[in-house]
């Protein structure tokens, strides 16, 4: 096995559980945004849970975007992101694991989550699945794009903003087709759940092989 | 082509070029605007509002080419390290912007008589809209940051990323919209246009591009001049003088 990938993997994890905040904020993010959505559009249940998989989607966009700054801004200040540039390991790897290592600990808890905040959203069993699994596939997505637009605004002082700005229409394919792939599981739906589902699955592996070669470009010129 | 690296050639060489294209640019879309208005003919259907058509079109087309041209000055940037690059990719980006602007406003002016209605989320609507907003989002890059070149390398990869993300959002918005709109409402394979209406169009179209081309190069001047008067005042203020004091030149 790769050694130091495995090590940065674990060092990755291990700092996110014990700073904490990253993963179980997010969530209560999430919460918040979706227990603030009947107060904007009223109690209806019928209409909840017709556009239910939507604000799920969009209330996980933005937790997830909530979290993307820190990806690179520790190490980035602590002077880690300089060693890591000095390793033998390409950067490119070392940007995928920490995406990956990032996201395993604030879109997985969002995963686990989201199906169940469908319950205030008036899901049935087969919707909060529909959910729940187009999360799982589409939110590493956003994560690979996330960490393009986090390696762009890492050196700024205010870069949360401008990060939105950037990252938000690049992730349209994946909301698109994710929330596609939520409704479609819902009963009564068109579309047959795989087709949406498989292009949410092609635009993670897309944005898993090429995000990375973007990320390490900008943080190579971090150093310049 | 690898003069254009060295600024003071470009600068040498826009100085002959603006008069030219900024000329050419004025007499196209002076006579465009002439064969528009009173030898086009009013659509049998549209009526006069196909006239709009004829900024529409172009300014749709230009927010696309601009898009063309900041990605090859960005590889200009990452690949060979250019200044004039940089300048050309910034320059690129409000321009772009602007047409892209131009483009939705009278989409938008056009759809109210035609549709009934400002705006409809139509797939090729919303991807404009999505272009537009990568525009914006790449102008406040450059705003951002403080640095002129590492705002530039930022912003060429930025640029590079929603290059090849430009087609994808392009395809998932027609899938949306297709899915959830089933009989669209305008048919994206239009009519075949008849001659008479054809050519204030190319010709408009021709016109709004040496229009774009005079713009960029004012803006590639000003942004090297811009650079320049920077380096001279830090220099200016490195030797101890008041940044007012520091006298330039243009380059002959």
């Amino acid at each position: 096995m790769n050694g130091p990938l495995v090590a940065l993997t674990k060092r990755e994890i291990t700092i996110a559980r014990r700073i904490g905040g990253g993963g179980s904020m997010g969530v209560v993010f999430l919460l918040v945004l979706v227990t603030m959505v009947p107060f904007a559009i009223g109690p209806d249940l019928n209409l909840l849970s017709r556009i239910g998989p939507a604000i799920l989607w969009i209330a996980a966009l933005l937790a997830m975007l909530l979290g993307l700054d820190r990806l690179f801004q520790a190490d980035f200040e602590d002077g880690s992101l300089d060693q890591l540039q000095l390793g033998a390991t390409p950067l490119e790897a070392v940007v995928f694991v920490k995406c990956l290592a990032h996201w395993m600990t604030t879109g997985l808890p969002l995963v686990v989550a989201a199906p169940l905040l469908g319950l205030l959203m008036a899901q049935d069993a087969e919707s909060m699945l529909g959910v729940g699994v187009s999360l799982f596939i589409g939110t590493p997505a956003l994560t690979f794009v996330g960490g393009v637009g986090a390696a762009a605004t890492v050196s700024l002082r205010r870069g949360g903003l401008l990060m939105a700005l950037l990252v938000l229409p690049l992730c349209v394919p994946a909301l698109i087709f994710g929330v596609s792939a939520a409704n479609a599981a819902a009963p009564g739906a068109t579309v047959p759940f795989a087709a949406p589902l498989a292009v949410l699955a092609a635009l993670t592996l897309a944005a898993g092989a090429l995000c990375p070669f973007a990320t390490a470009a900008l943080l190579r010129r971090l150093g310049e | 082509m690898l003069r254009f690296a060295n600024p003071s050639f470009v600068l040498r060489f826009v100085k002959r070029a603006i008069p030219i294209f900024g000329v050419l640019s004025a007499v196209l879309l002076a006579v465009g605007l002439y064969l528009v208005f009173f030898v086009a003919p009013a659509d049998y259907q549209q009526g006069e509002t196909v006239r709009i058509m004829y900024i529409h079109v172009p300014a749709a087309w230009l927010g696309m080419f601009a898009y063309m041209v900041m990605s090859s000055a960005a590889l200009g940037t990452l690949v060979w390290r250019h200044p004039v690059a940089d300048a050309a990719q910034k320059s690129a980006a409000p321009l772009g912007a602007m047409f892209t602007f131009i483009c939705l406003v009278t989409g938008s002016l056009w759809g109210k008589p035609m549709w009934g209605t400002y705006w409809v989320w139509d797939a090729r609507l919303t991807s404009m809209l999505v272009l537009l907003l990568i525009y914006l989002a790449l102008i406040a890059l450059w705003r951002t940051i403080e640095e002129p070149q590492r705002a530039a390398r930022v912003a060429a990869v930025m640029t590079l990323v929603g290059l090849v993300n430009i087609p994808i959002i392009k395809f998932s918005v027609d899938w949306w919209n297709t899915l959830h709109q089933p009989s669209s409402v305008f048919k994206t394979t239009g009519p075949a246009i008849y001659s008479s209406m054809l050519w204030p169009l190319l010709v408009m179209a021709v016109g709004s591009t040496c229009l774009f081309v005079t713009l960029h190069m004012m803006s590639i001047r000003n942004e090297i001049l811009r650079r320049r008067l920077d380096r001279l005042t830090h220099l200016a203020v490195a030797a101890g003088d008041a940044p007012r004091t520091a006298t330039f030149e243009p380059a002959r």
